[in-house]
């Protein structure tokens, strides 16, 4: 265990750490479940924290502890998948004009720039509203948004390695253009990708929480943590618990995500020199 | 140096042109009949037809975008669908209001980053330094409108030293609206402050193990002047392209922001017209942030050139 700790930078370990506390909360609703996400409790209407709620009520006196965690699950999940799409669209557009260069590489490169003007939020906020909002769509808007930044990272990459002796000699041995793309240079632009993608995901659950706040994102009752923190915002007076708890579940998630590709980095540095 | 501001320029009109297309084209491609949503779907398909032939919408589509990019450059954004009155007429009075929170927040990032980045790169590992460090890896994941409602929480409820909520127009009392504009200006700020300094810390020690600075420092410059004088210059101009950068995430979030504290922008015009499918809205609100966003990073570009000769040099 400890050996294991040591392998990792610190801010690793505690980013993990937030991570792991977070699932741990997840796994917890599994268990120990008094109420359901839309249970309504006419006699608890905006109660604090206590034991019968551990994270008080909202203003319907639905349970806070119960929508925190569908919140948080939603999040991730959407997070996930999109990262997903990000992930996989913009490894595939940036090994393609990184590895081929010259005009196919300036062209999209350039439709990127395009894309890059307009931020990813903006760019989520008008598909989604536009194309009524479920969660598909919330998925494919976010993915599409991330792809620009994951395609201009993953294309440099390319661009250095196509030029390394090892993609020479894969040549020379017969190996195909494809193959040499995702099966010889793919897992030594391996760190990079990851932290692409952990940035991607951290993204990610930024904008989601930005249009769920916003309301676009997931629908009522469906409970979402940029929502709760939306919906709480009018009562922060009377009931500073329900921004209280989804925020810092939120904080936590990022700050988490954060950590972990922060210190990711750092431990590659270190393994590079 | 004016070849490369020329060549920047181009650049900058051949974006625009670009994304004035795609935005164009994404939305005459959605589902949905702008005249429909206007008459309601009780009206007869005569009356819809009527209405589609007045607001031209049955022309082809290179007619369209062509006029309305003509009308772009002469400043008609065209006629709002939902209040069938000039956009420019309906966002013009909106543009300030974002102007001065960007502006605002993104003076206070270059005021503090600069000499709390120096100052942590001085004293690495120092005390202070550890502390800053940690309360930057806090500040940066925050999503800014939960900075919003905590600044609103501290400053509004528990010291009550503005009023969440009393926003005033820049047209009404300009001093009451920069008062009312520095909570939301400091909760979009705090996380790219944190990036910024974490950059530019990252930068100096970077600098300041090369070469020059050895000399200068051998020399017997002192430590601090050696800073300011010498690393800083090399080390701020990574700096300089970020700000540029987070610029358009400023905009971004300064959407969501206006709804925090209650402020009527672009964002809730943008929020309002989409909810009302009102597309020439969202479309003239569309192209005016990418227009901002595409021309700071333009000029950042160009000052990043006009301090470092090596950029233009090619």
């Amino acid at each position: 265990m400890i050996r294991f700790l040591k392998k990792h930078d610190i801010k690793w370990n505690i980013g993990m750490g937030l991570l792991v506390l977070l699932a741990l909360f997840l796994l917890l609703g599994f268990v120990y479940h008094p109420y359901t996400t839309t249970q309504m409790d006419a006699s608890a209407k905006l109660a604090g924290p206590e034991l019968k709620h551990w994270f008080g009520t909202d203003n319907f006196g639905r349970d806070i502890y119960a929508r925190v965690q569908e919140g948080l699950r939603t999040s991730v999940v959407i997070a996930f998948f999109a990262t997903l799409i990000g992930t996989v669209g913009g490894t595939v557009i940036g090994a393609f004009t990184g590895y081929y260069g010259s005009y196919i590489d300036d062209v999209v490169m350039r439709i990127m720039d395009v894309l890059f003007a307009i931020p990813s939020i903006l760019l989520a906020l008008v598909f989604v509203s536009l194309s009524n909002s479920g969660m598909v769509n919330i998925i494919i808007a976010l993915g599409i948004s991330v792809i620009p930044s994951f395609a201009k990272m993953i294309r440099t990459e390319y661009k250095e390695q196509r030029k390394l002796e090892y993609v020479q000699a894969a040549k020379i041995m017969g190996a195909s253009d494809l193959r040499i793309m995702f099966v010889h240079i793919l897992p030594n632009v391996l760190p990079t990708l990851i932290n692409c993608v952990l940035i991607a995901f951290n993204n990610c659950i930024l904008a989601e929480a930005g249009l769920s706040y916003l309301g676009i994102g997931v629908q009522p009752p469906t409970a979402s943590l940029g929502g709760m923190i939306s919906d709480g915002q009018a009562y922060l007076k009377a009931a500073p618990h329900y921004v209280l708890f989804p925020g810092i579940v939120m904080m936590l998630l990022l700050l988490g995500f954060g950590l972990i590709s922060d210190g990711d980095m750092k431990t590659n540095l270190l393994k590079r020199k | 140096m004016g070849k490369y501001v020329l060549k920047k320029i181009a650049a900058l009109i051949l974006t625009l042109l670009a994304v004035s297309f795609v935005v164009f084209f994404l939305f005459s491609v959605i589902p949905g009949d702008p005249a429909v949503s206007k008459l309601g779907t009780n009206a007869t398909p005569e009356k819809v037809e009527a209405l589609r032939e007045q607001m031209g919408l049955n022309a082809p589509f290179f007619v369209r975008y062509f006029k309305w990019l003509f009308g772009i450059l002469h400043g008609d954004f065209g006629t709002s669908y939902a209040y069938s009155m000039p956009v420019t007429k309906l966002i013009g009075s909106k543009i300030p209001i974002n102007a001065v929170l960007s502006l605002f927040a993104i003076l206070i990032v270059a005021a503090f980053s600069v000499p709390i980045g120096v100052y942590t790169a001085k004293h690495k590992d120092g005390p202070a330094d550890r502390i800053i460090m940690v309360l930057n890896q806090i500040f940066m994941a925050f999503p800014p409108f939960l900075l919003g409602l905590l600044l609103t929480f501290f400053f509004g409820i528990v010291l009550k030293l503005f009023s969440p909520g009393s926003y005033v127009g820049y047209d009404v009392n300009f001093g009451r609206f920069l008062g009312y504009m520095i909570c939301p200006a400091i909760a979009l700020a705090i996380p790219k402050t944190a990036m910024c300094i974490k950059l530019l810390r990252t930068n100096i020690l970077e600098e300041a193990k090369k070469d020059y600075a050895k000399t200068a420092y051998s020399k017997g410059n002192n430590t601090t002047g050696l800073l300011y004088k010498y690393v800083l210059k090399n080390a701020i101009m990574p700096t300089i392209t970020f700000v540029g950068m987070i610029f358009a995430d400023m905009i971004a979030s300064g959407i969501v922001i206006e709804q925090t504290f209650g402020i009527p922008g672009l964002g809730r015009s943008l929020l309002s017209a989409i909810s009302v499918r009102d597309y020439p809205v969202v479309e003239a609100i569309i192209m005016l942030i990418a227009f901002g966003i595409v021309f700071v990073s333009a000029l950042t570009d160009i000052i990043h050139a006009a301090l470092d000769p090596r950029v233009r040099g090619e």
